[in-house]
């Protein structure tokens, strides 16, 4: 066997191996230097491609297909389910609801921006306002459910509240409420209470990225700002606001994807009901709880590809360069 | 001027007329209210919940929720904490956190290390895979993922959020590369030249310098599975010991839907740890949600 082995090696090689300086050391050792970052990658990557890339191509596969989770072997239905999504009310009107949470993210980060401002200059209190704003983002979202679900019931918080700043309405002797606004039970009214929870919920975080990122601003540049009499607006609108712009864009994104992706607290607080559901509820309803996989993968499909639209788009009109103020 | 090194100054240098002043004073008035106004709205849906955890069935429906309890009354506090499961949610809760926090910590670190300090091909390829994946919403892939995770028969138990915290956790592989650029090479390659190998060069001199890279990634973590519900909700909800706080406090609403006093005690019980590790880790927090934006 070995002779043999050795017989196949063709002499050329053999001849050329000779001529060139001996370095197989060197080769072997850089050989292994190239594998080494593999070895630390391969778990990581291995992650991401089974929890990330390989569903996100199972999804594409189930979206043509009518799938109930079940059977093994789905038939193929072409477009059908890309077609439900757009003419069945049913999936459609959901793209609705993400509009009132797409509303609420904007004030969100106009609030966020505006307290971000006032606490970076002198303020009494500063820390007090700063974690009193922040720390609704820390609270579990089945908590926040609970407190919000008391807040707008008939005759609780919100009621009890405008009671007493005068906004009158009818009382039994007890002194509760008879007649209300029903905010969660007004298919008119609901999704605004519920983007306003959203905006309760995630202020806090905006709020704080922006802070910090308008203290990173050099504060030389407001005293000659100051000198040459720029009122805090002016300073607002030509240090402040070119200064942190990446970091808005970078807001914006996060804010339209996030209302897209709606989903803990109006599913806990209602279940969907009322003309709340948003896509995500609508998904998994339609997953979890329908077993028509197959429509939900299609769902789950537009929803990606609207996301990453968003983001390429975002590339686009706000660049990651850095600004300088200088 | 003023002693501040950055950040605005707040001393005025001249002097103003008094219509300047008068709009000073009412800006300030302004600031001011508004600050009151969103302190208000923060903490009147809380403190509400606070007065109805101390109150008794009864006198939750005849008194105004905005009047404080006459008594402290804890009942409610022992029933929600015996009915809830509490001291298992918290168990598994904690579970779950060390794991995956832990593992994100060596895997994320290590993955910075490998793409910033080798030059290999397919490199450029390997971070653009990371940056897409960053991107891709895992709230809507769930139905495909929910295949795979049942294809490795995990789901219903504690491994399935333990192993998608890990694997769908990206942002912390940022944190990481964007601390492992600020540590200078010639460190490495003085180790190296005395003859340390790779992996003895990131245990010893990368990531004991990535500390502040790992309290970001800690705190962000945490606070995302102590309060992530859709997860455990989706792959834990068929057994009831494997409750977590967030699925057993949703659990909750079925059997107390109506009795606010209880189920506020109960969402107060969740609350409170978090409260008091941000009043200790105040700074700690805000530094870490600033940093894991910058990407």
């Amino acid at each position: 066997m070995v002779a043999n082995f050795a017989q196949r090696v063709p002499r050329a090689r053999w001849t050329n191996a000779l001529r060139q300086p001996p370095k197989p050391a060197i080769s072997w050792f850089r050989r292994f230097r190239r594998l080494t970052p593999w070895i630390y990658l391969v778990v990581p990557l291995g992650l991401l491609t089974t929890f990330v890339y390989y569903p996100c191509v199972r999804l594409f596969y189930y979206s043509f297909t009518d799938w109930d989770g079940l059977t093994p072997h789905p038939s193929f239905v072409g477009l059908y389910n890309y077609r439900q999504i757009f003419s069945n009310p049913q999936y459609f009107d959901v793209f609705k609801v993400s509009l009132y949470y797409i509303g609420g993210a904007a004030v969100q980060i106009v609030v966020a921006l505006y307290f971000a401002t006032i606490l970076s200059f002198n303020v009494r209190f500063r820390n007090f306002w700063k974690g009193v704003i922040f720390f609704p983002y820390l609270i579990n979202g089945v908590a926040i459910a609970f407190i919000f679900n008391f807040f707008f019931a008939p005759g609780g918080t919100l009621d009890s509240v405008l009671k007493v700043i005068g906004y009158h309405n009818q009382y039994n002797s007890n002194g509760r409420l008879l007649s209300h606004h029903l905010w969660l039970g007004d298919p008119h009214l609901v999704n605004v209470s519920l983007a306003g929870v959203s905006v309760w919920r995630y202020l806090g975080l905006n709020f704080v990225l922006f802070l910090g990122a308008v203290q990173s601003i050099p504060g030389n540049l407001y005293e000659a700002a100051e000198l040459d009499g720029a009122s805090r607006w002016h300073q607002f609108r030509y240090i402040i606001a070119p200064g942190i712009r990446p970091l808005i864009g970078l807001s914006v994104i996060l804010a339209v994807a996030g209302a897209l992706a709606v989903f803990e607290v109006p599913y806990i607080m209602l279940l969907g009901a009322n003309g709340s559901t948003t896509f995500v509820i609508r998904t998994v309803q339609t997953a979890f709880t329908f077993h028509e996989f197959g429509q939900a993968s299609a769902l789950a499909v537009v929803l990606l590809l609207i996301v990453l639209a968003i983001t390429w788009v975002q590339r686009l009109v706000v660049p990651d360069k850095e600004v300088d103020l200088t | 001027m003023t002693t501040a090194v950055s950040g605005p100054p707040t001393t005025r240098a001249f002097r103003r007329t008094p219509a300047e002043q008068a709009r000073q004073i009412a800006a300030e008035i302004l600031k001011y209210a508004s600050l009151v106004f969103a302190a208000l709205c923060v903490i009147i849906p809380l403190l509400v919940f606070v007065f109805l955890s101390l109150k008794t069935n009864a006198k939750t429906n005849t008194t105004s929720p905005l009047s404080p309890p006459r008594s402290l009354d804890l009942h409610n506090y022992s029933v929600a904490f015996t009915q809830a499961k509490m001291t298992l949610a918290f168990t598994n809760t904690l579970i779950i956190m060390i794991f995956s926090i832990s593992m994100t910590v060596i895997i994320g670190s290590m993955t910075a290390y490998a793409i910033d300090r080798f030059q290999f091909r397919g490199k450029r390829l390997v971070l653009g895979a990371f940056l897409v994946g960053s991107l891709v919403p895992t709230i809507t892939t769930q139905v495909a993922t929910f295949q795979v995770v049942k294809y490795f028969g995990l789901v219903g138990t504690l491994r399935a959020p333990i192993v998608l915290y890990l694997g769908t956790d990206i942002i912390s592989i940022y944190i990481f590369l964007q601390f492992i650029r600020s540590i200078p090479i010639s460190l490495d390659e003085s180790a190296r030249l005395e003859g340390a190998s790779t992996f003895r060069i990131y245990r010893t001199i990368i990531f004991p310098l990535l500390r502040p890279a790992v309290a970001t990634v800690v705190i962000i973590k945490a606070v995302a599975i102590y309060n992530d519900f859709y997860t455990p909700f989706l792959y834990l909800s068929g057994n009831p010991r494997l409750a977590v706080v967030s699925t057993a406090l949703f659990t909750f609403k079925g059997p107390f839907g109506t009795q606010y006093n209880v189920l506020s005690a109960a969402a107060l019980l969740i609350i409170l740890p978090v409260l008091v590790l941000f009043l200790f880790l105040q700074k700690y927090i805000y530094n870490g949600f600033s940093n894991g934006a910058i990407k």
